[in-house]
C-alpha cells in the first residue's frame, strides 16, 4: 500500500495534512462506514420518513447508534421525550470521546469556534483514527488531518443515506451481511493496531469483556456502565504513560 | 401534531441531544492537559465505552447479521484478525479476509 498511516509522523504542511487525511478516510473506512449507512438509508426508507429527514439526520446527526434509534422509535411512534432520552443515552460516549481528542487539536490562536464545529464531527471511525494518528503529528498540522478524514467519511455518509434510501433491497443478503459486519471488524482492527500504551490495551479489553453480560442484564445504560467500570479499572492498573 | 412538521422535530431533537454531549465535551475539555492523569482517565473510560460496543455488535447485533451465528461471528473475527497480523498489520486485508470469512461460515452453516 502506497500510504501506511502508522508510519506518518508529519505531512509538512496544514494542506498537506488535510489532504493526508482525505486520502486515509477514502479507503476502508469510507467503505466501512458508507456500508453501515446503506441500512440506514433503507432503514430510514422502510420507517415512513422522507429521504431529506435521512439526510439531514446524517448530515446533523453524524452518530449511527443514535441515528438507528431514532428512526426505530419514530417508527415505533414513541413520544418526543423517549426519543430524546434514549438518543441522548447514547451519544453520552461523545462526551469522553471529546474531551480525549479536543485537547490535542487544541493550539495557541485556534479559535474556539473551531473547536466547535471540529466536534460536530467527531464519531467512532475519525475519534479512533486520530487517536492514534495526532499525537504524533505536529501540533499545527492536527486539526488539518482530523478535518480532512473526518469531512471525507462526512461526505460519504451523507451520500450513502441517499443511496441506501433508494436501494433497499438491492444487494444481495450476503454481501448485506458481509457490509453490515465490515464495521465492527474494521474498529477492532483498529484499535489492535493501537495497543502500545498498557492502560488503553486493557480498557479495550475490559470493555469488550463487559459490554455483552451488561447489555444482557441493561441495555440502556451498558455502554457507560461497561465504559466507566472498565476504562477505570484499566486506568488503575494500568500505570503512568511512558 | 401535523404530519409535515412531526418528523421534523423528532430529527432536529436527534441532531440536538447528539451535539450536546460534543459541545460539553469541548467546554470541559478546556481544563484539561493532553499531558494530565485526568486525560489519561477519561480518554480509558473512551475506550472502554468503545470495546463495549464493538463486543456487542459482534456478540448481539442487531438487524440482519442477528441471523448469523455466533460461532459464525467469532471465526470471522479470528480470519480477520489472523490476515491481519500475518499481513503485517495490513487492515485493509484483515477486513477483506474478515467480511470474506462470514460470508462463508454463513453459507457453510446453511449446507
Amino acid at each position: 500500500m502506497a500510504f501506511r498511516f502508522d508510519h506518518v509522523t508529519a505531512f509538512g504542511s496544514e494542506r498537506a495534512a488535510f489532504r493526508g487525511g482525505l486520502r486515509l478516510a477514502l479507503g476502508v473506512p469510507v467503505i466501512a462506514l458508507g456500508a453501515s449507512y446503506l441500512g440506514f438509508g433503507a432503514l430510514v426508507r422502510e420507517s415512513g420518513l422522507g429521504l431529506w429527514h435521512g439526510l439531514f439526520s446524517s448530515a446533523t446527526t453524524f452518530a449511527l447508534p443514535g441515528q438507528v434509534l431514532l428512526v426505530e422509535l419514530y417508527a415505533l411512534g414513541a413520544t418526543l421525550a423517549v426519543m430524546a432520552l434514549a438518543v441522548g443515552l447514547s451519544g453520552t460516549r461523545l462526551l469522553p470521546m471529546t474531551m480525549s481528542l479536543v485537547p490535542q487539536l487544541r493550539r495557541p490562536g485556534v479559535p474556539p469556534w473551531r473547536l466547535y464545529l471540529a466536534a460536530h464531527f467527531i464519531a467512532v471511525t475519525g475519534w479512533a483514527m486520530s487517536m492514534r494518528v495526532a499525537p504524533r503529528l505536529p501540533a499545527e498540522e492536527r486539526l488539518a488531518f482530523f478535518t480532512g478524514f473526518t469531512l471525507a467519511l462526512w461526505l460519504s455518509v451523507i451520500l450513502c443515506t441517499a443511496v441506501g434510501f433508494h436501494l433497499p433491497g438491492a444487494l444481495p443478503e450476503r454481501v448485506t451481511l458481509a457490509l453490515l459486519f465490515l464495521n465492527p471488524l474494521y474498529f477492532l482492527l483498529l484499535f489492535l493496531t493501537d495497543l502500545s500504551q498498557r492502560a488503553r490495551t486493557l480498557a479495550l479489553l475490559f470493555g469488550a469483556l463487559l459490554g455483552p453480560p451488561l447489555f444482557l442484564v441493561e441495555a440502556d445504560w451498558s455502554l457507560l456502565f461497561a465504559g466507566f467500570l472498565g476504562g477505570s479499572a484499566a486506568f488503575l492498573l494500568g500505570g503512568r504513560r511512558r | 401534531m401535523s404530519g409535515e412538521l412531526w418528523p421534523w422535530l423528532v430529527v432536529v431533537t436527534g441532531a440536538l441531544v447528539t451535539y450536546l454531549p460534543r459541545a460539553l465535551g469541548v467546554l470541559l475539555s478546556g481544563r484539561i492537559a493532553a499531558e494530565s492523569r485526568l486525560f489519561d482517565w477519561i480518554s480509558c473510560v473512551a475506550y472502554a465505552i468503545l470495546a463495549a460496543l464493538v463486543a456487542r455488535m459482534i456478540v448481539l447485533p442487531s438487524g440482519p447479521l442477528e441471523d448469523t451465528g455466533l460461532a459464525t461471528r467469532l471465526g470471522a473475527v479470528a480470519v480477520g484478525v489472523g490476515v491481519f497480523y500475518l499481513a503485517r498489520r495490513e487492515l485493509l486485508l484483515g477486513c477483506l479476509a474478515g467480511i470474506g470469512a462470514l460470508a462463508l461460515f454463513d453459507w457453510l452453516a446453511l449446507l
